[in-house]
């Protein structure tokens, strides 16, 4: 068998082995390993003085310092310490209180609630259960649509790996080898799109058939003070907070992990002015971290290995002529690409989507002159659906795991399915006009502007090494 | 075989947690550049090499933790509906085929991989500091025969689940906030997705 067919049979034994269950990351680095040696096989060696034996280590080493996935634990940090803040439930009847004149408010209210929970923690299964428990039951007793209520805080809570800074982008900046900040950016746009789009669809539904939401009834007494108190002690705290780390790195104040550490410690003085904060939380919150932190940055070693044996193997360029004999425009090689990662999305979670599979597409963004950024937000936008869509529909899951029994799944799926239309809708439109996601990384880095210009620093999180490009090793 | 599985899961979640704490040392040590940056004008020289050590052994270290509290991410849609014993089985295999030669591997080609950058005394590149880089090297052996031990763990209850028919229950540990209110408010009918 010729090399590029034996690259091709790893990756075919590999997602045969993927649906055995075993933790992905271990089958990913035993199965570079063994191509490995085979790959780099000398008579003149023993087995063990292989050399794929450096590789694997240089590799390992050069995830233990890659200056992109620091940022991972220190937005897990501050999403964690946020999460465990006592924040929502005050967000919430805030949102409510100051919106209440709005068709639908409740819903209106929980989606905003939602959308910049998931923003600041980037959490997606713990808004989504917080929220089914908090606004879920009192958005029923409201007498709200089964389907509406369900489907904005499964659609709402989503939004966290979407809108900047979400952890799923900086693993696409660290396996694509972009720019972090030049994504958050590039993000931007499409992300507040999409929940724009969320927020009118909830308000024309509601004006189109009133009975979906009806007014509350009780809540006409607060006073415009009183509203007021409630949105600055519960509001604005978190919104600036957000506003701050994401400004920073948008500006380039700060490098994304300085961002994030900062993000941490508001984090933590927004817990203890609301009066949340403790030692076990505080604990809670540092053992996740590493508990997270070494889910995904496993799963990069591993990934590293394979898939630089991989691409030695010549695996990447027989699927890359492939591809290109196919002799796709660049509109159908995205429909195409966007469309296996959608079916991907059923099954896998959006972590071994983005590790695994994303990389094989990339060396061809370059022939169809796809800007990687844009590739990125696309498929970023396109995960959404992976929440939202069986058998994974982790959100769905997860609201029907805390909702009242009389809500069937089979409503939650039908509640987010308009929601699944809008973000078809945002795809759709960022493949018309791509300036959405353009528009704001040339404005903030294109232009020669002295106020732009990032400090000297080599902690610059926004650069890789180009020898990690192409998934880790230059040895070819 | 059940007091081994336990011993080794509290050394692994101990190991775990004893690391986890570095991420504060990274968020203040982070912070504190930023201070040194911005209001006092005169940034380190030590905070980015500082931010990767910390980083990697985090990871690192904690992955035996991870093993432990089976938080590695499985593509497991259809293991899901498997029997116990049926899954221990493919695990116990797969732990043999995929797990321990990476493992070993690691363990090593780490040490000689740390060893050699020790004896030629390595420093960063990053800062005219000189931080030596053999610590953050040491550490991938260091971690391999954490994993090394916790993979026998669950080799071991692999076996026990064969026997049993049933998954031993894990030691209680902190779990994600979902996980926490599913368990606490959940209808326990359906079940969420774990």
């Amino acid at each position: 068998m010729s090399d590029p067919a034996i690259a091709l049979m790893m990756l075919g034994l590999f997602i045969v082995f993927i649906f055995l269950g075993f933790p992905i990351a271990f089958t990913l680095m035993a199965m570079g390993i063994m191509f490995g040696v085979y790959a780099y096989y000398d008579p003149a060696h023993s087995l063990l003085e292989n050399k794929i034996f450096y590789l694997f280590t240089q590799n390992t080493f050069s995830i233990m310092n890659n200056d992109v996935l620091i940022s991972i634990p220190l937005f897990l940090f501050m999403g964690y310490i946020i999460e465990r803040a006592n924040i929502l439930d005050r967000l919430f009847l805030s949102l409510q209180v100051n919106l209440r004149h709005i068709p639908g408010s409740m819903a209106v209210a929980a989606l905003i609630t939602c959308t910049l929970f998931a923003t600041a923690t980037g959490i997606v299964g713990a808004v989504v259960t917080l929220m089914g428990l908090l606004a879920l039951p009192a958005m029923l007793k409201a007498g709200y649509d089964e389907k509406l209520a369900t489907g904005v805080i499964a659609a709402g809570g989503t939004l966290g790996i979407l809108i900047p800074p979400s952890i799923m982008l900086i693993v696409y900046a660290a396996t694509a080898g972009v720019s972090v900040v030049k994504l958050y950016a590039a993000a931007m746009i499409p992300g507040i799109t999409l929940a724009g789009l969320y927020l009118v669809y909830v308000i024309v539904r509601v004006v189109i058939n009133p009975k979906l939401a009806p007014k509350p009834k009780d809540v006409d007494q607060i006073g415009i003070f009183q509203s007021l108190y409630l949105l600055v002690t519960a509001f604005l705290p978190l919104a600036l907070l957000i506003l701050t780390v994401l400004g920073s790195i948008l500006f380039g104040l700060a490098t994304p992990s300085e961002a994030a550490a900062m993000g941490a410690l508001g984090g933590v003085i927004l817990a203890i002015v609301y009066r949340a904060f403790s030692w076990q939380r505080l604990r809670e919150a540092v053992f996740l971290t590493s508990k997270t932190t070494a889910m995904v940055c496993w799963l990069f070693v591993g990934s590293w290995t394979f898939s630089s044996i991989f691409s030695y193997l010549g695996g990447e360029s027989v699927i890359k002529e492939f591809v290109l004999g196919m002799d796709l425009s660049t509109v159908q090689f995205l429909l195409l690409t966007q469309a296996i990662i959608f079916i991907l999305g059923w099954p896998l979670e959006w972590s071994e989507i983005i590790i695994i599979f994303v990389p094989i597409f990339l060396p061809m963004l370059e022939h169809f002159k796809v800007d990687p950024l844009l590739f990125g937000v696309l498929i970023a936008v396109n995960l959404q659906t992976s929440f939202l869509t069986p058998p994974m529909a982790m959100s769905a899951y997860y609201l029907k795991g805390v909702a009242p029994p009389h809500v069937a799944l089979w409503t939650i799926f039908k509640g987010c399915f308009p929601f699944l239309g809008l973000v078809f809708v945002t795809l759709g439109l960022i493949y018309y006009d791509d300036s959405m996601v353009t528009w704001l990384p040339d404005l903030l880095y294109n232009v020669e502007n002295v106020e732009t210009v990032r400090p000297v620093n080599p902690g610059d999180g926004s650069m890789m090494d180009p020898s990690f490009l192409g998934g880790g090793s230059s040895s070819k | 075989m059940e007091k081994f599985v336990r011993n080794v899961d509290a050394f692994s979640k101990a190991v775990g947690h004893c690391f986890g704490w570095t991420v504060l040392v990274l968020t203040a040590g982070t912070c504190y550049e930023v201070f040194r940056r911005y209001v006092l004008n005169d940034p380190t020289d030590w905070a980015f090499d500082m931010s990767y050590m910390f980083y990697g052994t985090l990871f690192l270290m904690a992955g035996a933790y991870t093993l432990s509290a089976n938080g590695h991410v499985r593509g497991d849609f259809i293991y899901r509906s498997w029997k116990p014993q049926t899954q221990a089985k493919v695990d116990l295999a797969l732990y043999f085929l995929f797990y321990f030669p990476g493992i070993l591997a690691l363990v090593f080609s780490g040490l000689s991989y740390g060893l050699e950058s020790w004896r030629i005394g390595e420093v960063s590149v990053n800062s005219p500091v000189g931080v030596p880089v053999w610590p953050l090297k040491m550490v991938i052996p260091f971690a391999g025969v954490t994993m090394l031990l916790q993979g026998m763990a669950e080799v071991c209850r692999c076996l026990l689940t064969i026997r049993d028919k049933q998954w031993p229950a894990r030691a209680d540990d902190i779990v994600e906030l979902e996980v926490a209110l599913q368990e606490q408010f959940g209808n326990k009918k359906e079940g969420a997705a774990s």
